[in-house]
């Protein structure tokens, strides 16, 4: 299943945040979203995954979301999202409440998500006897766990320190490996775009619009520090996210 | 509390020249000064039990010693036959028990009324717009006043007394109950609806869990205001019930049994304060 954006445009009251936006998710690729700060990031991805409705334009479905999949959209957000009063497993259960699917099934799923990110020691832990890191392991495996068509991260690793941060780069990138899956990543973080994304979309200030979009062809198992390819790609985004931020930055003085 | 003298931080306590003799050219050696602590009582054992200890210690003494006379303040000593005589006879458990059924039966109608209305204030800008002015206006209202209305509506036994405890305890709930709802964290509910919950499962799962903790808390109050309208309704008109007895009591100016009523009911509101506690304990081990 692709996703299609589909002229998108959004104003809150008589601010415009998004203008004109079009893309095309392709299925089993990561799409990164940058951009500077208030360029309406966080808003589009609310529009695809359906959490809020754009006041033009639509998020189109190409195709059906293959079989076996219990929730196309699926969400990882940036400060977790886990109900601090359920245990690991009961915030992974959480999410395939609503499917009601067979008791057994249910415990089978828990279990593999559970090994896929290797948190099968912490299944009876709460949130709060856990680090960040292996928080937000636990809201990828919650996402994973409803077979997801496409995920929808919003920073999912800013509010972690960056040790854990390129640990658990290495965790997604190995669970694309072993299984690809579509994402649509939104980050700040320049390097983690070059790792992660198979196409880079660079968004303009407030009101965003796309500004140009990147594609990386290293396979995603091959990004390594330092590889040329990826500085320069880095550099790029660099060049024309440091304008942008810049303006934005000096617009935010003037409210 | 801690001794303010202890915990004054000592101010410029400058090592001496001499102390510091070895390297004469350094300069002074402060050590920093201490400012932070405080602000996290802690609880300390035994301390409640002693203040009820002096202060009953105080008036048997004062009374054996006739500081204070038997018309100001009868004799603990007394008050506890008292109360262990009411409990031979029997009549302890004929007072409390139609005391306690009204309390709960009343309580338990006003607080699940109230918790269901103060979900819909706070998740629903109808109810909200609707209801809050007239809760606002029911509030303030002491409820006493209405029994006679209470009375007229629902009779002059038990129903009165369970809609006057119920609507005691709607009130201060539906509050609390509407302040937590308020202040769960709404990316939760996005979470929930992010994979597919319907509105009944995001109020079950979600909004009820994370406004509990207000809400017990809000049920601290309710029960207390509980416990003084059963008191108030009981004098008001009931053979039995500790509101009867202390009323009885208290037109005969006995005193030791009224004191006897007195300590029945201060128990009660510590036995619920209590049992809400470990309440909070069990179901909100969750927290930090
Ligand atoms: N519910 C809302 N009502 C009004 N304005 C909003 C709302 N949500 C976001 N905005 C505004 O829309 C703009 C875009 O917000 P958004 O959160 O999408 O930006 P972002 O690109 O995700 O920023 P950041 O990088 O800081 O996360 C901001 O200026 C923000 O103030
Ligand atoms: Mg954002």
């Amino acid at each position: 299943m692709d996703l299609r954006l589909d002229g998108i445009h959004h104003s809150y009251g008589s601010t415009e945040v998004l203008s004109g936006i079009s893309l095309d998710i392709p299925a089993g690729q990561i799409v990164c979203l940058v951009g500077p700060s208030g360029c309406g990031k966080s808003t589009l991805l609310r529009f695809v995954g359906g959490l809020e409705q754009p006041t033009g334009g639509a998020v189109l479905q190409v195709g059906t979301p293959p079989a076996g999949c219990l929730n196309p959209l699926t969400y990882v957000f940036q400060d977790f999202a886990l109900l601090p009063w359920r245990s690991v497993r009961g915030n992974i259960a959480f999410a395939l409440a609503p499917h009601r699917l067979p008791r057994a099934e249910e415990e089978a799923i828990i279990t593999d998500v559970l090994a896929r990110t290797k948190l099968s020691d912490f299944a009876d832990a709460l949130p709060k006897q856990i680090s960040g890191g292996m928080k937000q392991r636990v809201a990828i495996a919650r996402a994973l766990a409803v077979r997801p068509a496409v995920m929808l991260m919003d920073e999912p690793l800013s509010a972690l320190d960056s040790q854990t941060r390129e640990l658990l780069m290495d965790d997604l990138v190995t669970l694309w490996t072993r299984a690809p899956f579509t994402a649509v990543y939104v980050t700040h973080n320049l390097s983690e775009a070059v790792r992660l994304g198979h196409k880079i979309v660079v968004l303009s200030r407030r009101p965003g619009k796309i500004r140009e979009v990147v594609d990386i062809d290293t396979p995603l198992s091959e990004r390594r520090h330092g590889d040329p390819a990826l500085e320069a790609a880095e550099a790029r985004l660099w060049g024309l996210m440091r304008d942008e931020a810049a303006a934005a930055d000096a617009e935010l003085l003037h409210v | 509390m801690s001794d303010p003298e202890k915990n004054d931080p000592p101010i410029n306590r400058q090592i001496t020249p001499q102390s510091a003799a070895n390297t004469p050219s350094s300069p002074a050696m402060t050590p920093v000064r201490f400012r932070g602590g405080g602000f996290a009582p802690a609880p300390v054992r035994g301390v409640g039990i002693l203040v009820f200890v002096l202060l009953i210690g105080g008036a048997e003494w004062g009374t054996r010693a006739g500081f204070i006379t038997a018309l100001t303040l009868p004799r603990p000593s007394d008050v506890f036959a008292t109360l262990v005589e009411l409990y031979r006879s029997g009549l302890l458990a004929e007072h409390m028990i139609p005391s306690l059924t009204r309390l709960i039966v009343g309580s338990l109608m006003g607080i699940s009324i109230g918790v269901s209305v103060g979900v819909l204030i706070g998740l629903s800008s109808w109810f909200r717009a609707g209801l809050v002015p007239l809760v606002a206006a029911l509030f303030p209202i002491p409820k006493i006043a209405l029994l006679p209305l209470f009375v007229i509506w629902f009779g002059i036994d038990e129903g009165s007394k369970y809609a006057l405890i119920a609507f005691g305890t709607f009130t201060p709930t539906v509050v609390a109950t509407y302040g937590a709802v308020d202040n769960v964290d709404r990316t939760w509910v996005r979470m929930a609806q992010s994979f597919d919950h319907r509105w009944w499962s995001i109020v079950r799962g979600v909004i009820l869990p994370a406004a509990l903790p207000g809400i017990l808390s809000g049920l601290r109050i309710s029960l207390a205001i509980g416990i003084i309208l059963l008191v108030a309704a009981e004098m008001l008109g009931a053979e039995y019930g500790i509101g009867a007895y202390i009323l009885e009591a208290g037109s005969l100016y006995d005193l030791e049994r009224l004191f006897a009523g007195v300590v029945i009911l201060s128990a009660l509101g510590v036995t619920v304060s209590f049992a809400i506690g470990l309440i909070e304990r069990r179901v909100l081990r969750w927290r930090s």
